[in-house]
């Protein structure tokens, strides 16, 4: 029976506890994404660095807030320099719609133009962030680190195997639940949510039934940036900072999007765990999982493990290309 | 008006030239007395941190020759710096082809990191017959590049630290591991020369892993390793890299608390940034305790550099090394420096430690002959590198401690 336990400890403690806070900070970028595929119709690849420049400002501020001895631990201080954060990526994206998207959309450009354009604005982005912070790792985190620590675990119930629970992957799922149920609820309660899924649905009905375009692109940029600088924040109190590793989340993000079903908000969610499930449960070596369960002349010797861990970005863009060959339109019926 | 503007721009292109003239005169004087050796480190990129202080340690045991005045009867060592960037390959090449053909340097102290040095061996070095003497490039694999006798290393070759790392670990009954490395030539050949010596000693290697730098989340490494069930993780990585991620994330998950360290993770930032958790770690780093590496301190210190820092006392001896062999082969051609290299570096001889480069010219100059000890008890094998000592270190109370050396 413990063995039993033991491999259920040890498989929660490391495919399923990071998982979750993995799937819940993609399924945040990957709605971000897909708000903005929806709305405005193209493929945002300046996200993953909207990503870093929202989480540039909240380190920033937490720094000031660490030099003037601010803390509200046990909590990590960067969820009170959040908000100013959002504030500020939300200014960066709207000043870019204003400066660059909005004279394609008066020329009613194709969307390869924007994704084209969207790829200028990820360079200089990158290069506004890496120009302030630099392009070091960066840590921001303070306050207590675990809510279970895995020494303790072992002693509080007998086992072999540890658990341990961040403080920072409580946050994420906790943070993560209040705003996908927010960000539901407004799209589906509130006047304005309502008008830009009607928008993202059939952009003349829309416009005939009096929605107003620039109104609509305005809110999906509002909420495209909160959500961005939320996830960025929090990838980076789990993990760390860097701004190359936020540009390669693009990849993990737009494969969730799809996987989805892009310019569907539930399917970027889902999306979002299916992604990360997949990278943690491919890459696992099952050697010692299986030992606990089965009888030991049947215990492997080999590790047990599909694919090694460099592979780990490779699995999204397989299931990224088979989802795009098989079913195009994503598991939520997407658009194509 | 025209008239003046062209009256005025002739006037000035004279008094430039006369200028020229005067600022050239002395220096092409000098030029006859002195001697150039090229200094090509990463001055930028990954380790730009590390090679201030190496290029002035190498400057140090120069001026130290051209200050006591005996090199080849009172000639000057004058340095040329050239940038390797560590990683590429081509612009490291490009720099030591500019040293080599239009500065024509007699000799170069360097290159740092292992894979621009292969290839400016390669590419530039070796086919126009200059001698390299690098400080820091350890990769197992210049051991056997087609290399005609023209590099030399003061830094030992990680086979040996592989080798040393197996024999700690053995002397302290520990014989179940696993092992994850930095994925570059350093990781790789470090890995695999621990993995065959520790194996040869009856050591079992239960998994063998890479990781990539540079990255945010190393749990699912992490996760792969402890499916091992070894109890101590081999890590052969960078301390302020995957490395540190790697160790972070094992005692955040408990998926190990005893850690094995190369020199590339040997740092007191490591410490800082872990905390206590790294207490029992072990580890080990080339460099001794000897007497050499004491006087190379306050013969740096009395020249204003640190010589307390990685890769600092190397870069002294090879500097120093070139000195000795221009001296000993009477001129500062390039071959006869290749020729004299090992008959200044090995016994027979009188020993020779920091601070006495003059003596040494001087004994040299005289007809006798030197073994160049410097600040890492310089012993040049094989092919030309570092037979190398090791300290074996142990984190205690928040420090590394020196053990023994080995």
């Amino acid at each position: 029976m413990t063995d039993f336990l033991d491999a259920i400890v040890l498989l929660t403690n490391y495919v399923l506890v990071p998982g979750v806070a993995y799937g819940s900070q993609l399924a945040l970028g990957a709605l971000g994404v897909t708000l903005i595929y929806g709305i405005l119709r193209f493929a945002n690849f300046a996200h993953g660095d909207m990503m870093a420049f929202g989480t540039m400002v909240v380190i920033l501020i937490t720094w000031w807030f660490q030099s003037i001895g601010f803390s509200i631990a046990p909590l990590p201080v960067a969820l009170v320099a959040l908000p100013i954060g959002i504030a500020a990526a939300i200014v960066m994206s709207l000043g870019t719609d204003r400066l660059v998207y909005r004279f394609y959309r008066r020329r009613r450009s194709p969307s390869v133009i924007y994704i084209l354009t969207s790829i200028g604005v990820m360079f200089v982005m990158n290069g506004i962030v890496r120009f302030i912070i630099g392009p070091d790792d960066q840590r921001f985190s303070d306050g207590a680190r675990f809510i279970i620590k895995a020494r303790e675990f072992k002693q509080a119930t007998g086992l072999h195997e540890g658990l341990a629970i961040k403080l920072s992957q409580g946050i994420t799922v906790l943070v993560t639940l209040i705003v996908v149920v927010a960000l539901f609820r407004f799209l589906h309660k509130s006047r304005t949510g309502k008008a830009m899924r009607a928008y993202s649905d059939n952009e003349d009905l829309a416009l005939l039934s009096g929605v107003s375009p620039e109104r609509v692109v305005f809110v999906a940029w509002v909420i495209a940036a909160a959500l961005a600088a939320i996830a960025g924040t929090l990838y980076g109190l789990d993990k760390s900072f860097k701004p190359f590793t936020y540009f390669q989340l693009l990849l993990p993000i737009f494969a969730s999007a799809i996987v989805g079903g892009i310019g569907n908000p539930l399917g970027a969610v889902v999306g979002g765990f299916i992604i990360a499930f997949s990278e943690m449960t491919i890459t696992y070596a099952y050697k010692k999982f299986l030992r606990y369960l089965l009888p030991d002349s049947w215990a492997p010797d080999s590790l047990v493990q599909f694919l090694t861990t460099d592979y780990k970005f490779a699995i999204s863009f397989i299931i990224l290309v088979v989802v795009l060959l098989v079913r195009p339109t994503g598991i939520f019926r997407g658009r194509t | 008006m025209k008239f003046r503007m062209k009256l005025l721009a002739a006037a000035s292109a004279v008094a430039f030239a006369a200028s020229m003239g005067l600022g050239m005169a002395p220096e092409a004087k000098a030029d006859g007395h002195a001697i150039k050796v090229g200094i090509i480190l990463g001055f930028t990129g990954p380790i730009e941190s590390l090679t201030p202080g190496m290029a002035a340690s190498a400057e140090l045991a120069m001026k130290e020759v051209t200050d006591s005045g005996k090199l080849l009867g009172g000639k000057a060592l004058v340095p040329v710096r050239a940038d390797s960037t560590c990683v590429d390959s081509a612009a490291a090449t490009a720099a030591a082809e500019r040293l080599i053909t239009s500065d024509s340097v007699a000799a170069i102290m360097g290159a740092d990191c292992s894979g621009v040095t292969t290839s400016i061996a390669n590419n530039t070095a070796v086919p126009n017959g200059v001698v390299m003497v690098s400080p820091s490039a350890t990769s197992p694999a210049l051991s056997s590049i087609e290399d005609k006798g023209f590099f030399f290393r003061t830094a030992p070759s990680d086979a040996r630290q592989g080798q040393v790392l197996a024999d700690v670990l053995k002397s302290r009954g520990i014989s179940n591991v696993a092992v994850t490395y930095t994925n570059n030539d350093y990781g790789k050949g470090l890995a695999e020369s621990f993995i065959a010596a520790f194996k040869a000693s009856g050591g079992t290697v239960e998994m063998n892993a890479a990781h990539e730098d540079g990255k945010g989340d190393y749990s699912a490494e992490v996760g792969a390793l402890a499916a091992s069930g070894s109890a101590h993780l081999v890590v052969l990585g960078y301390l302020d890299q995957g490395g540190k991620g790697i160790i972070q994330t094992s005692l955040d998950t408990g998926a190990f608390d005893a850690f094995v360290l190369a020199d590339g993770m040997i740092g007191q930032s490591l410490i800082d940034s872990i905390g206590a958790g790294l207490n029992g770690a072990i580890g080990t780093l080339p460099g001794s305790e000897s007497e050499g590496a004491k006087m190379f301190l306050n013969v740096a210190s009395a020249g204003g550099v640190d010589g307390d820092g990685p890769f600092r006392a190397e870069s002294y001896d090879a500097a120093a090394l070139i000195a000795l062999a221009i001296q000993a082969g009477g001129s500062a051609d390039r071959s006869s420096i290749q020729a004299n290299m090992l008959a200044v570096a090995n016994a027979p001889g009188e020993q020779i430690l920091p601070g006495q480069l003059g003596k040494a010219l001087q004994i040299l100059a005289d007809g006798g002959e030197v073994d160049y000890q410097g600040a890492t008890n310089v012993e040049l094998i094989g092919p030309g590198e570092a037979a190398g000592s090791y300290k074996e270190l142990e984190v205690m109370g928040g420090a590394f401690k020196t053990i023994k050396v080995h």
